[in-house]
């Protein structure tokens, strides 16, 4: 019974330690996917330099980086498709080049490729039961297909759907093996919000019947709802690991706010206290960080009125787990 | 928050179908999408049959008949030559160069069907198309007139697969090195030109002397020539069988060294 023990993990907690959950078949670590210093050269350039990653049965790691950061040739050394030059990746389990060769190992991974991998002139639901027969437990194709809402262009060559409705049919033929390790790249790039949640529900349901999954996506909304484990990694290297809770309790609170851009902020400056930082990270974008107490926020709402500037969208808390990566990485992920 | 009915239906551990059932099923797939392909059905059936009727009912083109022979005795095999050739090279390498850069390579080659899965359903898609391609065609040859020797059916079904097995590998090779629009100029470029002079429905006996020799060499000339030997009086051409699987194993070969599947 794969893992079912792991499925009533709540969002958020820390996963830095090992896996708590049941164990799943053949992975005595309970681990669904663990990559220790993986390394990928093109050439003379190192598109994964050293990564370590983990994912534990009945649970979404999620990578997060910018583009070139070598979250897509990480997923495909775990995939086999391509061969590392450094490191170990096991798959459930297995060393991943075992695995990929062994055609019930290939049944226990779904995959989601960046660039789709499906065929153009396909139609959605043949191809589906194409793949479906391919396993020898798959999900029934008619309610997979009805929960993604393929009916819909049950009859439109693949050639001709829109982004969304390929992201969909890609998601439906990688769940479709039931399988117990999920690589999704960018699974939500091009969906609507109603789309998206209804992606977010299927992937939790994998992860109840106790799937790993590793989520590459741009989207730390997605990250922060979706993962348990998030990795922060560019130019091939892990910058911060740990719960989506965790990598923003590492920074201080802020004050933040949007106003006209380029206001004079040196009175502001010498009205806070010294340790408090003033920016302007982007044009009209203001933060204040340090030790934000009631004072620093009444200075700044004073500072705003003796100049009658309107604070738009004035918060203040932890950062988001985006502004944690700009910090790390200097680079916003869109 | 473990769902009793999320979690029963996981009871069985995901494991592949079985090696037949999937390489069956590619199999199924590969055919049936070739055979819902406008363009693939047009160069593998229509044109073929159109080039059948052409030639055996009228005089346009001198076949250098022997006496006694009508020119549907040289067309008809000659146009099951063609028909394999566009179904096993221009077809395969088109669709294949596509595939490889839409990354539906990359994909399979993650399911349970796998790399050699892939190849043995495309080879058996193609020779399933052939099936189909000979039923046809030939049954509009006989139409016309054609009324080949019944003992060439084998000699004729063993010269098919060996230029089957031929022509994909060489597709494979062109679609596995070249673009994709590259690939789709060749493969079109090398159909047209074959059809012309490659001994397929214009016999070698009647192209032009130093030529007529290479064309021998040929996989298309080896394939016509023993496909109208055999229909003629039912008999294997060795010679054309050697060169076919000559080229099998060196376009095998070359394949296995060159192909990169994304």
């Amino acid at each position: 019974m794969a893992g079912r023990g792991a499925g009533g993990r709540a969002g958020g907690a820390d996963l830095d330690s090992p896996a708590v959950g049941g164990p799943p078949d053949g992975s005595p670590s309970g681990a669904a996917l663990r990559v220790r210093g993986l390394v990928k050269r093109y050439g003379a350039r190192t598109a994964v330099d050293g990564l370590d990653l983990d994912v534990a049965a009945g649970s979404v790691t999620a990578l997060l980086g910018p583009n070139g950061a070598g979250k897509t040739s990480t997923v495909e050394c775990c995939l086999g498709l391509r061969r590392p030059d450094g490191g170990s990746v096991e798959v459930l389990g297995a060393d991943v080049l075992r695995a990929a060769a062994d055609p019930d190992h290939r049944a226990a991974v779904g995959a989601m490729l960046q660039d789709g991998g499906l065929p153009t002139s396909a139609r959605p639901l043949r191809l589906l039961r194409h793949l479906a027969r391919l396993h020898a437990h798959p999900r029934d194709v008619d309610a997979l297909a009805e929960r993604l809402g393929l009916p819909a262009f049950a009859r439109t060559s693949v050639r001709r759907l829109s982004g969304g409705q390929r992201q969909r049919l890609a998601l439906a033929a990688a769940l479709v093996g039931r399988p117990r390790l999920l690589f999704l790249d960018e699974p939500t790039a091009g969906l609507d919000p109603a789309a998206r949640l209804v992606v977010w529900d299927l992937v939790r349901e994998a992860v109840a019947e106790g799937a790993g999954v590793l989520l590459t996506t741009h989207d730390l909304d997605e990250a922060e709802r979706l993962a348990q484990h998030v990795v922060i990694v560019d130019g091939g290297r892990a910058l911060a690991t740990g719960a989506p809770g965790v990598l923003t309790a590492r920074s201080t609170a802020s004050l933040r706010f949007t106003a006209g851009p380029g206001l004079d902020l040196g009175p502001l400056r010498q009205a806070l206290p010294e340790d408090v930082v003033v920016s302007e990270p982007a044009p009209g974008s203001y933060v204040v960080s340090g030790d934000v107490d009631p004072q620093v926020v009444a200075g700044v709402t004073s500072w705003c009125a003796q100049r009658g500037v309107m604070p738009d969208a004035l918060s203040v808390g932890r950062p988001s787990l985006e502004e944690v990566f700009l910090d790390l990485t200097g680079r916003s992920l869109r | 928050m473990s769902r009793p009915g999320a979690t029963a239906t996981a009871v069985d551990g995901p494991s592949a179908a079985p090696l037949l059932a999937r390489v069956a099923a590619q199999a199924r797939w590969e055919a049936g999408t070739m055979l819902r392909n406008g363009e693939q059905v047009l160069l593998t059936l229509v044109l073929p049959a159109l080039v059948l009727v052409g030639l055996a009912r009228t005089e346009v083109v001198d076949l250098g008949l022997a006496a006694g022979e009508r020119p549907v005795d040289v067309v008809a095999p000659g146009v099951l030559a063609l028909a394999v050739l566009s179904t096993a090279f221009t077809g395969q390498a088109i669709a294949t160069g596509f595939d490889r850069r839409s990354g539906v390579l990359r994909l399979l080659a993650t399911t349970p069907l796998g790399r050699g899965g892939l190849l043995a359903g495309r080879v058996l898609g193609v020779l399933a198309v052939e099936v189909v391609q000979v039923v046809l065609l030939g049954a509009v040859a006989v139409a016309v007139g054609w009324r080949p020797d019944p003992v060439g059916l084998l000699p004729g079904a063993l010269l098919v697969l060996v230029a089957t097995a031929a022509l994909t590998a060489l597709a494979l090779l062109l679609a596995g090195v070249l673009r994709p629009e590259a690939v789709l100029a060749v493969a079109n470029l090398v159909w047209a030109a074959l059809l012309v002079g490659g001994g397929l429905v214009v016999p070698a006996a009647a192209l032009p002397g130093p030529w007529a020799a290479l064309v021998h060499a040929l996989p298309s000339g080896a394939l016509g020539e023993g496909l109208r030997r055999a229909s003629a009086d039912g008999t294997l051409d060795v010679r054309a069988l050697l060169v076919l699987l000559a080229w099998a194993a060196v376009a095998a070969l070359a394949a296995r060294r060159w192909f990169r599947w994304d």
